[in-house]
């Protein structure tokens, strides 16, 4: 004897609850196949240096600078709240530190980070929709080319490799604006501000915001990729899909963040 | 030859081939028409491998298209594709030049650019266009960018996806009467579809009618007027009344 089926007012419910968690899942499953796919074909030929050259100077030369202003304007903002915090307790000499250490460890790769997702992975996630949406995605495979090979490729590699510069640059510039708030507006000494920033800042603190900008690079160019072969049909559809470019990179890049936080600062 | 023989094909509920049974022989020029929504594009990606049939076969050459070597099969394809899908980042020769620049059929840079160039004075474009973008071409020039890079490659097997869509009448004759010259000198087999009917006297040897998922009639273009299918003639009268629903 087979089981009653549930009454038409308690199923409603759960099917409006069960079709996006559905929908969610089979989403990551599918950007799990993608990034697997990606990342395997990273290593095998045919290689497009041409397209990785170009990824290079789109992504990493033409986001300098949005992502120094951003540090710039960062750092000064952080020395002032430093230097305000940290007078109520008469510890206005630690503002060359803090500046530094917060921008090499979080600021600086954060902010960077996420600067570049608005600004990459949007324009790739538009891009790719576009040429999907327009048949140059199926022209890539009757040319013989494997549109994951030529696109997606070339630009995630090229993202991993220099967001990381990207926020080493960063650092160094939202340092410079810490520098330029404290000597101009709160009238540190410039070679005392320099050398307490150099004496406290350690290798460890700049290289884990380097290794993190690396995984964060990684995360733009993927889900600018991904959303952008997922497109949907028309103006609507590649919109959507930046849409969700953007958002899905910043998410996963403030997620990763704190994981990574945890794996090289806790204990 | 290009055979292909009961093939379905489903998009969720939407059944677009409910068993197309169609044989193209070597060297002629076979014409798709039918309604808009009909499945014309979706054969043509079938053959292809862009889509993947639920159920049938295809072979071309009496190979099934699903075995053997991907690159080398396609290799024997060039198509034009109904908005040109030309690459907006590349210039109009590297457009053309596209598969003589990688793969296996890789050329000297310099060779690819000359190559290219002569494709387009092959459709009436000058060599100055070499070095524009394909935004700033007018859609007739994209299309015909677009013809000459399916023939860059010389290839057995070109196929045309609506080539006159959005041309006006003359750019369009000049586009039906490059396709004709192209296919007969290259004795190349050809696939075309259309809702155009003077592109289909035009480029046609054979046409196919394909409605409600299957190919209704086929036979020479010569046939197709006298050939007493309530399908054809309302489709080639463009008449509301008859077998096809003029809503769908």
């Amino acid at each position: 004897m087979s089981a009653a089926p549930a009454p038409r007012y308690l199923a409603r419910p759960l099917a409006a609850i069960g079709r996006p968690v559905l929908a969610g899942l089979a989403s990551v499953g599918r950007m799990a196949i993608f990034t697997l796919t990606v990342i395997s074909h990273l290593i095998r030929p045919p290689f497009y240096p041409r397209e990785f050259a170009h990824a290079i100077m789109t992504i990493g030369w033409y986001s300098l600078p949005v992502v120094g202003l951003t540090a710039l304007f960062t750092g000064g903002a952080l020395a002032l709240q430093i230097y305000d915090g940290s007078s109520r307790f008469s510890a206005e000499a630690a503002v060359p530190s803090i500046v530094a250490i917060g921008m090499a460890r979080e600021l600086g790769p954060v902010l960077g980070g996420l600067m570049v997702a608005a600004r990459v992975a949007s324009s790739i996630a538009a891009e790719i929709g576009t040429m999907k949406v327009t048949e140059q995605i199926d022209a890539l495979v009757t040319l013989s080319t494997n549109p994951i090979k030529y696109l997606a490729v070339p630009r995630v590699l090229a993202a991993t490799l220099t967001v990381p510069v990207l926020v080493a640059v960063g650092d160094s510039i939202g340092i410079m604006g810490g520098w330029l708030v404290g000597v101009n507006r709160l009238d540190f000494n410039s070679a005392a501000y320099l050398k307490n920033t150099i004496d406290f800042l350690e290798a460890a603190d700049v290289a884990s915001g380097i290794a993190k900008g690396a995984v964060f690079g990684f995360i733009i160019a993927m889900m600018g990729c991904f959303y952008g072969m997922s497109s949907g049909r028309g103006a609507q559809g590649v919109g959507k899909a930046t849409k969700l470019a953007v958002v899905a990179s910043s998410v996963l890049i403030l997620g990763s963040n704190y994981l990574l936080t945890e794996v090289f600062f806790s204990g | 030859m290009i055979e292909l023989q009961d093939v379905h094909k489903a998009f969720g509920d939407k059944r677009v081939l409910c068993g197309v049974t169609l044989t193209v022989p070597k060297g002629e020029s076979m014409v798709i028409i039918g309604g808009s929504g009909t499945g014309k594009s979706v054969t043509l990606k079938c053959i292809l491998g862009l889509v993947t049939p639920d159920a049938g076969t295809i072979t071309v050459g009496g190979q099934p298209v699903t075995k053997g070597d991907r690159d080398a099969f396609l290799a024997r394809f060039g198509m034009l594709f109904q908005g040109a899908a030309l690459f907006d980042s590349l210039t109009v020769w590297q457009n053309v030049a596209f598969r003589l620049l990688r793969g296996a059929q890789k050329r000297a840079r310099a060779e690819a650019r000359e190559i290219a160039i002569e494709k387009l004075r092959r459709v009436g474009l000058k060599a100055e266009t070499a070095d524009l973008y394909p935004a700033e071409l007018s859609g007739g020039m994209q299309k015909r960018v677009g013809l000459a890079r399916a023939i860059a490659a010389d290839p057995e097997i070109i196929f045309f996806d609506e080539p006159t869509t959005g041309l006006d009448p003359i750019m369009a004759g000049v586009i039906n009467d490059l396709i004709r010259e192209i296919v007969v000198e290259m004795g190349a087999t050809a696939i075309t579809i259309t809702h155009d009917m003077t592109s289909v006297r035009a480029i046609a040897d054979d046409v196919a009618m394909l409605h409600d998922g299957v190919i209704q009639w086929t036979g020479t273009v010569a046939e197709m007027d006298g050939c007493g299918d309530p399908y054809v003639e309302q489709f080639i009268n463009g008449r509301a009344d008859g077998p096809i629903e003029a809503v769908r």
